[in-house]
């Protein structure tokens, strides 16, 4: 049962890779974002997986509570998240720059285009 | 002036003379003044060290530790004494020299010329003076990268790819295998101070020694030991000054004069005669030694040829040193001197047959000897000096260097002086003998010098040749000093 | 009272100033305001080195949360030196700030580009300043969000594609740290720095440890562009603005850098990391390779700055050679070359910047005859060269006289001759530029004017930087060995 114990490390995992692959193999550079940001959601819910203790609840001090999840990596990920959506519009505002300057945002093309210029 | 501030003021009096010389390139008659100011003063310091030094004490100065341990220090010994009174006396001759051939030959950026020399001779008075084996190698690098824009001086096609040769092999040289060699002696003896009997003994085993001597023999690119030794006719380039000077004179004994350091100094002459760790030098130097001569006799672009004899000479010092005993070091050092007043004649009269007459190759120059009589005479003179035919000062080297290799039992060595000696004379003597008695094939009649100011220096090198025979005492007495215990 | 609350200062004062450039907008001003702010970071970070080498290790915990509960900043002598070389460096480029700005950004972005580099400088200051590991990640972040904007303002088009890229490799180290980090905590439950190494050796046998190392140092190593992961690195310095090129060549990879010793070192230790899974014996064959690599790609460049950037990748090469020796001199060096490499790479580039500045170009081509049309500019790019070369008397010379002893003591002849040898390369890319510059005459005879006095300024301030310090070493080489012996564990 020790990989169903595992389950959630699974699940980002798979999710990491997607991530992973799409960020670097995509010629798209709307693509290679998605892709980025799949990447980091697998590791936001790696920590937030992190700080689940089983059978626990919310971490409020309240009358006959005694089991509470960790709420630690939750705020971390809250600055994560913040990072990560910083980084992706970021990364969109120089896509729409890119796009207006190449007239395209694929990969090669861009590439191409550059060659010719050299 | 006390010794220390005299060796601090030498260094510092050609840089000093740098921004007066630079900024008074609107006029050659100021700037050349100038320099001629900084060459006397300099060697004035220099020789006010020489009294003490003769009375055996060694004047030293401590600039700044750079890193613990390693310091930026220089102490006069004899060796590092001579080496400075020839560098610094013979630029002055030097620069009388330069002012009539530049002049003559119409070179351009002159005050660019002029600025680079005095680094590099101060530079080559940092060698010099030296105390440690860090300071020296700082001013050998120095002295590379000072004679960089000398060499390129013309800027042109061949001269960047000379340069390119010339800083490819002396910097490759000296920071793969001498920096190397100088981090592992330190690394074993935990210091680089030059101490008589050598800092190596006991700390190195017989196979990391020879190793460590390789490393220094080779990483000193400047002696032109074969295989490193293209950058010395690469270097030819240059303005003839350059060559006189710098590339048979400062260049290049800074070179061999590194290796008569290290052996005396770093490794201890004994270390390395006891167990013959330093045979494969003397081999390595006679190979040299030959092969330089008989490439000589193929050239016949007469800057070239005496760019090989040059190389051939260079390692006559390094075989004294290489003997490790002290008959070769005497005989080695005394090269150094000898040889820098033969050589600087030959380089002078070649340029001013090409400021008078225009000519470079040796097979043009038959006849010469009408047109001008004083320089073919003091080519002679020179020639013969190399050669070490008595009563010229390359007698007395030579005769040491002989009796070193029998002492050392090295006959082959001894063999290989004798017969380089002949190739001297088949290489050097045809250019007077054809210039006095061949038929003039060219079309000027009667006496076409050079300027004066290039007629005089090399009258009076040649002169010098002569002296040094019959007064070889002084230097003789300072030389018996070297390895001799610093206070 | 200020004495008391350096540390948060240091990181306070930027970050608040970085907003209150927006409200200035005026271009001088804000130009005023930014130096003004870097200056006075310069007085702080000083300050703050000194008093850690008079009292040692320098704790101070936010809003009074002591640690492990809070955020801890945590100054011993690395990074104080770090902190002090990003202060230098941010401080000095404002002299050149004033004319290559105005050259290279339009006129309405002035204030922006100001905003985004002292939250640069914000970023790469709270990297070396903290002792929290996650807080490590927020200012990486913040340092390379403002990066990317800095790198996009260049003007030519593939700025903006350099800068893509760099997001998207920049952002997965970045993560891969971030991994790193969550793993550890799972393991440990804290994420301070100093509680984890105390934490951290009774989790070493496990899978969870090797796997959050291997993320962490990926990560580190990609930010850091370590061969073979430096792809983003050229084109990056190539075409961001000069100012931007220079201060992230001086700066970013540098605190990269410090982090990476940070955490295999202070955080892991040198049990783990060297001795039980030998690192080194990775990290000494890639430094090589990548010295070699690098070296050899930027001979074959021909625009100067990208010749430069390969130059960092190999320059990065011979720290990380030094670090992989595992031992105080090696370590010496490693961190000794970090400062060096620093200034004389800052100073390349900006004498590249005034030349582009004057001839609009860093292609090599364009450079010809430029020995004569801007000597004072040559001039300090040779010498800055030299001190790349390895010359005495540079800088460079006291960073390799270090790394070759330290082959050297361990026995590894071989390393130092491979070490050495591959300064010829740097002889040789030097030297590309000099022959260019000096023996090839320029195609036209407009007259090209030297560069402005600002900008020699910065220029010449940096050179001189790099001559001093290789015969005073005073400062760098005692700093860098107690710093070596504080992340080894031995007292020197």
């Amino acid at each position: 049962m020790i990989s169903v114990g595992l389950f959630n490390y699974w699940a980002c995992m798979v999710l990491m890779m997607i991530g992973l692959y799409t960020a670097i193999a995509r010629p798209n550079l709307i693509k290679k974002l998605i892709g980025l940001s799949i990447f980091q959601v697998s590791v936001f819910l790696l920590y937030i997986s992190i700080g689940k203790v089983s059978g626990g609840t919310a971490p409020i001090l309240a009358e006959g509570i005694v089991v509470y999840s960790n709420p630690l990596p939750h705020v971390l990920i809250l600055t994560a998240i913040v990072v990560g959506i910083a980084t992706l519009s970021l990364g969109l505002a120089l896509v729409v720059r890119i796009g207006e300057a190449y007239d395209t945002i694929e990969e090669d093309k861009i590439i191409e285009q550059d060659l010719v210029n050299d | 002036m006390s010794g220390s501030t005299a060796i601090l003021v030498s260094i510092a009096l050609p840089l000093l003379g740098m921004p007066f010389i630079a900024l008074t390139s609107r006029s050659p008659n100021m700037r050349e003044a100038i320099g001629l100011v900084a060459a006397v003063l300099t060697f004035g310091t220099v020789v006010s060290l020489l009294p003490s030094v003769m009375d055996g004490a060694q004047p030293a100065a401590h600039v700044i530790d750079v890193v613990p341990g390693l310091s930026l220090a220089f102490q006069v010994e004899p060796l590092g004494m001579i080496f400075a009174l020839i560098a610094s006396g013979l630029w002055i001759v030097t620069t009388v020299y330069a002012i009539g051939y530049m002049r003559g030959h119409h070179e351009e950026n002159q005050t660019r010329f002029f600025v680079f020399f005095a680094f590099a001779i101060s530079a080559a008075l940092g060698v010099a003076f030296a105390r440690n084996m860090f300071t020296l190698f700082i001013f050998y690098e120095v002295l590379t990268l000072s004679t960089y824009p000398l060499v390129t001086h013309h800027r042109s096609e061949e001269a960047m790819r000379a340069g390119r040769i010339y800083m490819g092999i002396l910097m490759s040289t000296s920071v793969g295998f001498l920096l190397l060699g100088m981090v592992w002696t330190w690394q074993l003896a935990g210091t680089l101070e030059f101490a008589p009997g050598g800092i190596l003994t006991g700390k190195a085993s017989e196979g990391i020694v020879i190793v460590l001597l390789g490393l220094y023999a080779f990483g000193t690119g400047k002696a032109a030991l074969m295989p490193f030794h293209r950058w010395l006719p690469a270097a030819m380039v240059a303005p003839t000054p350059v060559s006189a000077l710098l590339h048979a004179v400062a260049v290049v004994k800074a070179g061999v004069f590194t290796i008569m350091k290290v052996v005396i100094y770093l490794f201890g002459t004994d270390l390395l005669s006891g167990a013959g760790l330093s045979t494969w030098l003397t081999y390595i130097a006679g190979f040299t030694i030959l092969v330089g001569s008989l490439v000589a006799m193929t050239k016949d672009n007469l800057k070239a040829r005496l760019a090989y004899s040059t190389i051939s000479q260079l390692s006559y010092i390094v075989l004294g040193a290489s003997l490790a005993n002290d008959l070769g070091v005497l005989g080695g050092s005394m090269h150094i001197v000898t040889h820098a007043f033969g050589k600087i004649t030959l380089f002078f009269c070649a340029g001013a047959i090409l400021v008078a007459l225009h000519k470079t190759e040796i097979s043009d120059m038959k006849g010469i000897g009408r047109q001008m009589p004083f320089t073919m005479f003091a080519f002679l003179i020179g020639s013969l000096s190399i050669i070490g035919i008595p009563p010229f000062a390359g007698a007395w080297s030579k005769w040491y260097l002989i009796m070193a290799t029998i002492e050392a039992h090295q006959y082959v060595a001894a063999g290989i002086l004798l017969m380089s000696s002949l190739l001297n004379v088949l290489y050097l003597l045809p250019i007077p003998i054809y210039a006095f008695f061949a038929t003039a094939t060219n079309d000027h009649d009667g006496l076409h010098e050079a300027p004066l100011a290039c007629v005089l220096p090399l009258l009076f090198t040649a002169t010098g040749c002569l002296l040094l025979y019959i007064y070889p005492d002084p230097v003789l007495n300072l030389l018996l000093m070297i390895g001799g215990a610093m206070p | 009272m200020i004495d008391m609350h350096l540390p948060i200062l240091l990181i306070v004062v930027p970050l608040v100033s970085a907003p209150l450039c927006v409200l200035l907008r005026q271009k001088t001003l804000v130009w005023a305001f930014a130096s003004l702010v870097c200056v006075a970071s310069l007085g702080m970070a000083s300050m703050l080195l000194i008093r850690v080498l008079e009292e040692g290790v320098i704790s101070y915990a936010i809003g009074g949360w002591i640690a492990p509960w809070g955020i801890e900043y945590r100054v011993d002598t690395i990074n104080a030196f770090v902190l002090l070389l990003v202060s230098i460096i941010a401080a000095v480029l404002m002299f050149f700030a004033l004319p290559s700005v105005a050259d290279e950004i339009s006129g309405k972005q002035h204030y922006l580009f100001y905003t985004a580099y002292l939250l640069c400088f914000t970023g790469l200051m709270g990297i070396a300043i903290t002792g929290d590991a996650f807080n490590v990640f927020v200012f990486l972040e913040i340092s390379s969000l403002s990066s990317y904007t800095l790198i996009a303002l260049g003007r030519d088009r593939r700025a903006l594609t350099a800068s893509y890229q760099y997001l998207i490799m920049g952002t997965l180290g970045a993560t891969f740290i971030v991994i790193g980090i969550g793993l550890m905590y799972m393991m440990t439950g804290t994420l301070n720095m100093f509680d984890l190494s105390e934490r951290l050796p009774a989790m070493f046998e496990t899978r969870t440890a090797m796997v959050a190392f291997a993320f962490l140092t990926v990560g580190m190593l990609i930010k850091l562009a370590m061969f073979p992961m430096h792809m983003w690195l050229p084109n990056a310095y190539c075409y961001a603005p000069s100012l931007v090129t220079a201060f992230l060549a001086a700066t970013a990879t540098k605190v990269s850098i410090y982090v990476f010793l940070r955490f295999t070192f202070t955080v892991w230790g040198t049990e783990f990391v060297f001795e039980k899974l030998n690192l080194d014996a990775f990290l000494i064959p890639l430094s090589l390779i990548g010295i070699y690599v690098a070296s050899l790609s930027a001979i074959y460049q021909t625009n100067v700055k990208r010749l430069l950037a390969y130059s960092s990748v190999a320059q990065i090469g011979y720290m990380m050679l030094g670090i992989g020796f595992v031992s105080v001199t090696g370590l010496t060096g490693g961190i000794v070359h970090l400062f060096n490499h620093a200034l004389m790479k800052a100073a390349l580039f900006l004498s590249v910047g005034s030349a582009v500045l004057r001839l609009g170009s860093s292609d090599l081509a364009d450079w010809k005859g430029l020995g004569r049309r801007m000597p004072v500019t040559m001039a300090a790019f040779v010498l800055a060269g030299l001190s790349l070369i390895g010359v005495p008397l540079t800088v460079g010379f006291i960073s390799k006289w270090y790394l070759i002893l330290a082959a050297l003591e361990a026995g590894w002849w071989p390393i130092a001759l491979l070490a050495l040898l591959s300064s010829l390369l740097a002889v040789i890319y030097v030297w590309r530029v000099v022959e260019v510059a000096y023996f090839q005459k320029a195609d036209d005879d407009s007259n090209v004017q030297e560069a402005p006095l600002m900008m020699q300024i910065s220029m010449w301030i940096l050179t001189g930087a790099t001559l001093y310090f290789g015969i005073q070493t005073d400062l760098t080489v005692s700093v860098a060995q107690r710093a070596a012996g504080l992340l080894l564990g031995v007292t020197p």
